[in-house]
């Protein structure tokens, strides 16, 4: 299988690209945390489509169940057919529904599966797919039959954080953190999602983009995904460039602000810093 | 070699195991990286380190580990294995040198003429990427991976690369620095206590089948969800000394309101007297009786304390010692009485522990809630929640 080094419209820096393809190579879970908006679930997206292999989406709930992930038994359906003297009732089977990690181990074509947010689950979840994910097979006790993959899927994992995984669980992953991205870094991406883009704009918009980022005491600081909506907002209000280059400190709130700043309070913050500003002059 | 690094990873806080060693090899063999230091280093990392809060740790190992050979070049040479050497040697000298050198016999002689080589390579070679060794699959005696083969290689590069740890950029993501309310949540979870409550609207799959079979027609049988029906009560200083801990204590405050279905609080000031509040601007005119709190709620509740602990210790000892008013009975006869009616109580304080022991009223305050006494870390929210488990009411 070849490398992963990152496709037409997905910039991975070189830390990303080795703990993928020691992933793919490996066959081992990849888990990728980062902020959010710094793209963890689209790198998924990203492995699947420069590996040619098709992607199988587990979005977690906080009322995901790990068995869920492989199958479920609908009793009360047939406890229905029961009642009703339905033909199919005698086969277990017919009652059976597939989950996710199920479709992956039998897909025909070797997939990538991704499991999102795992954190949203109860803390139990992780422990729960130890042994499948370890072993990648499972036993469906009603029909007393096996299911086992073929070849290993290649599995991302995402996680926000919002709980801590298990150790036993951690052990078997590689793990990476998407850092937020420098200015080069940044750069890149930018050049990917617009390109031809005017330069003195990408750079003002940056500067300012950074500039917010520091500001202390922001509750969300705005990340990737919002500089490029932004950036999007930006060209189609046809922003002249100067209000971006002859910035009034007095008017600390960025244009269009909206799509950098998720949260009332930072916009008061802003406010409050434009305020002082003016006070100041 | 890769022994030490596991060692120095574990000591350092690192879960690393033998699984892990394995992975790395197993990576190594397989030739998933080019062979150059950062991506070694990256390898390691995605293998290591399972925690954004461990990162910056793993940085500082590295470079230690992996700096020290740098260091230590030449003067310590015993340290370096002698296949390893020779492999070097082998790619870096003709046979005739190496026939020299082995009539010369004695290490530093040895390590004086590669260093010369490998200088004189590096004139001729500038630039180019290749490093000592095609890699094979033995990390051990090939070149490739040696961290020794990497300072041999060649000096400018591994500067280079060692910026890529040393600049140390996970620094501000210690998990021992932040706590944040997504964290604090976490923390908090461990005091889960789940319980049939409420209304049924729930079916009960098993109760249900029971009740099918038995009665021969569907007999569908709900039951109450599952829900969080641990009992909280909170207790929050404000004011005076607790104003640098505001931002932390009101993120602990967001997470406990969210976390906690049954949660109550109150504020008090410095110590716990007859008297506390739930609006702290009508702090003087709306004031709820502690004798009051201790008969409605239940012994079954869990009472978290959250406070600085620093003040004179006699607003804790004598009575009319409160700062604010005359209180008729001392503060630390309030806390024991807390203390004796709720067995789960625990004192959460924003200081860092290294400081409580110069403070007499820490001391005091401590004891008087049986020791359990935790600093506002995820550590300590963590310990304290272990704490409030243990308890059985």
């Amino acid at each position: 299988m070849q490398r992963f080094e990152g496709t037409s419209n997905y910039v991975a820096t070189d830390d990303l690209k080795v703990a993928v393809n020691a992933a793919v190579l490996l066959r081992r879970p990849l888990l990728v945390k980062g902020e959010p908006g710094t793209g963890k679930t689209v790198l998924a997206h990203e492995i699947a489509k420069a590996t040619g292999a098709p992607l199988i989406e587990w979005n977690i709930k906080s009322t995901t169940k790990a068995q869920q992930g492989l199958y479920e038994y609908d009793a009360v359906a047939r406890l229905r057919d029961g009642q009703l003297g339905d033909e199919r009732v005698h086969d277990i089977s017919n009652y059976i529904k597939k989950g996710k990690l199920w479709e992956a181990f039998t897909s025909p074509q070797l997939p990538v599966l991704l499991i999102d947010e795992i954190d949203k689950a109860d803390i139990e979840f992780p422990n729960d797919l130890l042994q499948e994910l370890d072993r990648m097979s499972f036993d469906v006790y009603e029909t007393k039959e096996r299911i086992a993959a073929k070849e290993r899927p290649i599995v991302v994992i995402t996680s926000n954080n919002e709980k801590e995984l298990p150790d036993a669980f951690l052990r078997r992953c590689f793990f990476h953190y998407i850092k937020f991205p420098d200015r080069e870094t940044m750069q890149a991406i930018i050049d990917v999602h617009f390109p031809g883009i005017q330069k003195t704009l990408i750079s003002k918009a940056m500067d300012i983009f950074y500039e917010v980022r520091e500001v202390p005491g922001l509750k969300k600081k705005p990340s990737t995904s919002e500089l490029l909506d932004w950036l999007k907002l930006l060209l189609n209000e046809d922003m002249p460039l100067d209000v971006l280059q002859n910035r009034d400190p007095a008017k600390a709130i960025p244009p269009l602000h909206g799509a950098l700043l998720k949260n009332e309070q930072d916009v008061m913050l802003f406010e409050r810093l434009a305020f002082m500003a003016r006070r100041q002059n | 070699m890769f022994f030490n690094f596991v060692d120095e990873l574990r000591s350092a806080g690192i879960q690393a195991s033998f699984k892990e060693h394995l992975v790395l090899l197993e990576a190594l063999d397989k030739d998933v990286i080019e062979q150059t230091p950062e991506q070694f280093y990256y390898l390691s990392r995605a293998i290591f380190v399972k925690d954004e809060g461990l990162l910056d740790k793993f940085d500082q190992v590295f470079n230690k580990v992996f700096k020290g050979i740098l260091t230590n070049y030449g003067q310590n040479p015993v340290d370096i294995p002698e296949e390893w050497l020779k492999a070097v040697a082998e790619k870096f000298l003709t046979p005739e040198e190496m026939e020299a050198i082995k009539s010369l016999g004695s290490w530093e002689e040895i390590m004086e003429t590669l260093k010369k080589r490998i200088e004189d390579q590096q004139k001729r070679h500038e630039g180019g990427n290749k490093w000592i060794g095609t890699g094979g699959t033995s990390p051990y005696g090939n070149d490739g991976y040696n961290p020794e083969g990497v300072r041999i290689g060649g000096e400018s590069k591994h500067k280079r690369a060692l910026k890529v740890w040393e600049k140390r950029e996970f620094q501000n993501l210690d998990n021992t620095r932040e706590l944040g309310t997504r964290n604090i949540k976490v923390a908090l979870r461990r005091l889960r206590r789940f319980a049939r409550e409420g209304n049924p609207d729930e079916l009960d799959l098993e109760g249900t089948i029971e009740g099918t079979a038995k009665q021969g027609w569907l007999d569908i049988r709900m039951r109450a969800e599952r829900k969080n029906a641990v009992k909280v009560l909170l207790f929050l200083d404000v004011g005076g000394s607790m104003d640098p801990f505001i931002k932390l204590v009101e993120e602990l405050f967001s997470a406990a309101t969210t976390e906690f279905k049954n949660l109550e609080f109150f504020y008090f000031h410095n110590c716990l007297y007859e008297g506390v509040w739930k609006d702290n601007k009508r702090r003087w005119s709306e004031r709820t009786n502690t004798w009051d709190i201790l008969h409605k709620y239940g012994h079954d509740y869990k009472i978290i304390f959250v406070g600085d602990a620093a003040m004179s210790p006699y607003e804790i000892t004598h009575p009319g010692g409160s700062v604010e008013h005359f209180n008729e009975e001392a503060g630390a006869i309030w806390l024991q009485r807390v203390a004796h009616v709720y067995p789960a109580t625990v004192w959460l304080n924003p200081v860092p522990e290294k400081q409580w022991g110069y403070s007499q009223s820490t001391k005091i305050i401590k004891e008087l809630v049986g020791g359990n006494m935790f600093p506002l870390t995820l550590e300590g929210l963590d310990g304290a929640m272990r704490e409030l488990t243990r308890k059985k009411h």
